[in-house]
């Protein structure tokens, strides 16, 4: 996937939703930006860091103590309970602070599935651990890859609400990526990355 | 505290393959560290037993053959040798003690030795430490009586007051039986030696058992010598071994059956590279099972690496996972090793007497699993590498 973006910014505790067709690289955008992948050229700052300067333990530095990410699949380890799930997202950019990790578990509705493992678990209630686990180190951005996208319509509505009041108490930046437009419709500064990335114009018919 | 938590996780996630692959080392672990030791305790015991003896003084022919007949009661006799050998070799200045045995007999496999109650009652067969007597009293070198062994006595079912006819021969042969009964009159208590696989009757009683040849019924098949001084060791055998050419002075006793384990030192090095084998190969085991399951492994490694996981630290604990199924196996290898020395020190006894001290401290229990585990360490480096290079993007899908 080829990405050519002229320019994109986001200000501290901004949201910004983008939308965009199936296949148009918004992942890959979303990696780019997280550090998961380094771009070819061209400069991209977080909090004042030049992400492309970074070595690839410094963008993995970057990502565990700045970004929380949140995946459509949730991307969940099935393998641990919503407890360690939740402290394994702030655990490798400074110490797992367990009562942190209870209180948002609390919040999201799930202290009474701290010992559960995903499977035991509901999608929805599974989105709401993949939410805890993003925002459980305070960080600068959060970005959100159709968050909503597996969820029915009251999931998707709570599950939207959680993620943007959690960002707007610690101050994060939101780049969230929908195709839908209820969910569009809550944000103010919507962006089309169809238009944004370059490359795809320059190849269209 | 994050790294044991991923570790003991992806153990629990593939318990089945980490049950097994620590089988494998434990099996591996507890066969190396026990060829090691059966060899080490082995040497070690087979050179040091000779129930009280410096020499054996027997017909000509093989020292070690000597020492196998008369002190371990193992191989065939050489041959006989006449009374006014042991007569002379008894009444030499440079000799403190000299008991004569005569071999030719068995009672049901189990081998009957003529000999006089001094053994018995004057050898420390190791230092401080006389034959006692478990049960019963000792023969009367003048009749038909018999003290056991205590392994021949339990494994023979007899005790004080029964009665036995010997057999003809070394090897049991139910046709062979003499007309001759016996009674059994004490069981020794068990020394751990040789000796405790023995029937013991009077010297008289086997020279003179019917059936065997008149013309030697005051012959010996060997004489047990304790001396008064090593370099009288010496004297004697260049007077039996090199002035004469009728006997063989089988001495010392340690350094022949030494000798025995040189001749088999190759069968040692065949074991030891076997169970180096084995050892490779379950730490290959270890590297295919973790291998194995990457492709298992790569969504969570790509999630982690997500949520900021280095590629060093991921591959660091796939590195500490291959270690940790190396430590449990070598921890289980203990108990494989346990019942396999047990096992092999019973046959071991059951063969000749001796019992080897399977629990003994032995170096091998410190190097063993340390390079096991070192090992195992390195054959985690692999799936590691394949850990480094996981494509995390790739492994994240679906992408919109």
């Amino acid at each position: 996937m080829i990405i050519d973006v002229a320019e994109f910014s986001l200000d501290e505790g901004e949201n910004v939703a983008l939308l965009g067709e199936s296949g148009s690289g918004k992942t890959t955008f979303l990696n780019l930006i997280s550090g998961i992948l380094a771009p070819d050229g061209g400069s991209i700052r977080i909090a004042g860091g030049d992400m492309a300067a970074l070595s690839e333990h410094g963008r993995d530095r970057l990502r565990a103590t700045s970004i929380g990410y949140i995946f459509q699949t949730f991307n969940l380890l099935q393998g641990y309970t919503c407890l360690e799930n939740v402290m394994l997202g702030m655990t490798f950019g400074a110490r797992a602070d367990k009562a942190q990790a209870l209180a948002l578990l609390d919040r999201v509705g799930l202290s009474h599935r701290l010992d559960h493992y995903p499977r035991q678990l509901s999608t929805g209630q599974q989105q709401r651990v993949a939410v805890a686990r993003a925002l459980a180190k305070h960080p600068k951005l959060v970005l959100a890859d159709e968050p909503t996208g597996n969820l029915d319509r009251r999931n998707a509505r709570e599950a939207l609400g959680l993620i943007r009041e959690t960002c707007k108490e610690t101050g994060a930046a939101l780049l969230l990526v929908s195709h839908d437009p209820e969910v569009l419709g809550t944000f103010q500064k919507v962006r089309d990355f169809s238009e944004m990335n370059r490359a795809l114009k320059e190849t269209a018919p | 505290m994050t790294l044991a938590l991923i570790v003991k996780r992806s153990l629990r996630q593939h318990a089945f393959s980490t049950t097994i692959t620590a089988l494998s080392i434990a099996l591996a672990g507890g066969l190396l560290m026990s060829v090691w030791v059966v060899k080490e305790q082995s040497q070690k015991t087979f050179t040091q037993v000779n129930t009280g003896f410096d020499a054996v003084l027997g017909a000509r022919g093989s020292k070690l053959q000597l020492v196998l007949n008369a002190i371990f009661h193992l191989e065939a006799s050489p041959g006989n040798l006449p009374a006014s050998d042991y007569e002379y070799v008894k009444r030499h200045p440079a000799v403190k003690l000299a008991i004569p045995i005569a071999v030719g007999d068995n009672l049901r496999g189990y081998r009957i030795v003529g000999t006089i109650p001094e053994l018995f009652t004057d050898v420390e067969y190791t230092p401080g430490k006389h034959f006692q007597l478990a049960e019963g009293r000792m023969f009367n070198p003048d009749a038909k009586e018999a003290i056991l062994g205590s392994f021949a006595a339990h494994k023979l079912g007899l005790g004080v007051g029964d009665a036995f006819h010997p057999f003809h021969g070394l090897i049991y042969d139910e046709r062979n039986q003499h007309a001759e009964t016996y009674h059994v009159t004490g069981v020794l208590a068990p020394s751990n030696t040789p000796v405790d696989k023995v029937v013991w009757i009077p010297l008289h009683g086997l020279q003179t058992m019917s059936g065997h040849d008149p013309r030697a019924a005051t012959d010996v098949s060997a004489v047990l010598v304790q001396l008064r001084s090593p370099s009288a060791g010496f004297m004697l055998d260049i007077m039996y071994n090199k002035q004469g050419n009728r006997l063989t002075f089988a001495y010392p006793i340690g350094a022949i059956m030494a000798e025995l384990f040189q001749k088999i030192g190759w069968f040692d090095k065949v074991l030891a590279l076997v169970a180096y084998l084995v050892a490779l190969v379950s730490a290959a085991g270890v590297l295919v099972a973790i291998y194995n399951s990457m492709a298992s492994r790569r969504r969570d490694i790509a999630i982690l690496r997500a949520l900021g996981a280095g590629r060093l630290f991921l591959s660091g604990a796939i590195v500490l996972e291959a270690t940790v199924i190396g430590t449990i196996g070598m921890a289980v290898a203990f108990a494989a090793y346990a019942a396999i020395v047990s096992t092999v020190a019973v046959v071991i006894r059951a063969q000749t007497g001796v019992l080897i001290e399977t629990f003994a401290y032995s170096p091998v229990m410190l190097w063993g699993p340390l390079g096991m585990i070192a090992l195992c360490a390195l054959s985690g480096l692999l799936p590691a590498l394949k850990a480094y290079r996981t494509d995390v993007a790739g492994n994240l899908a679906p992408i919109s």
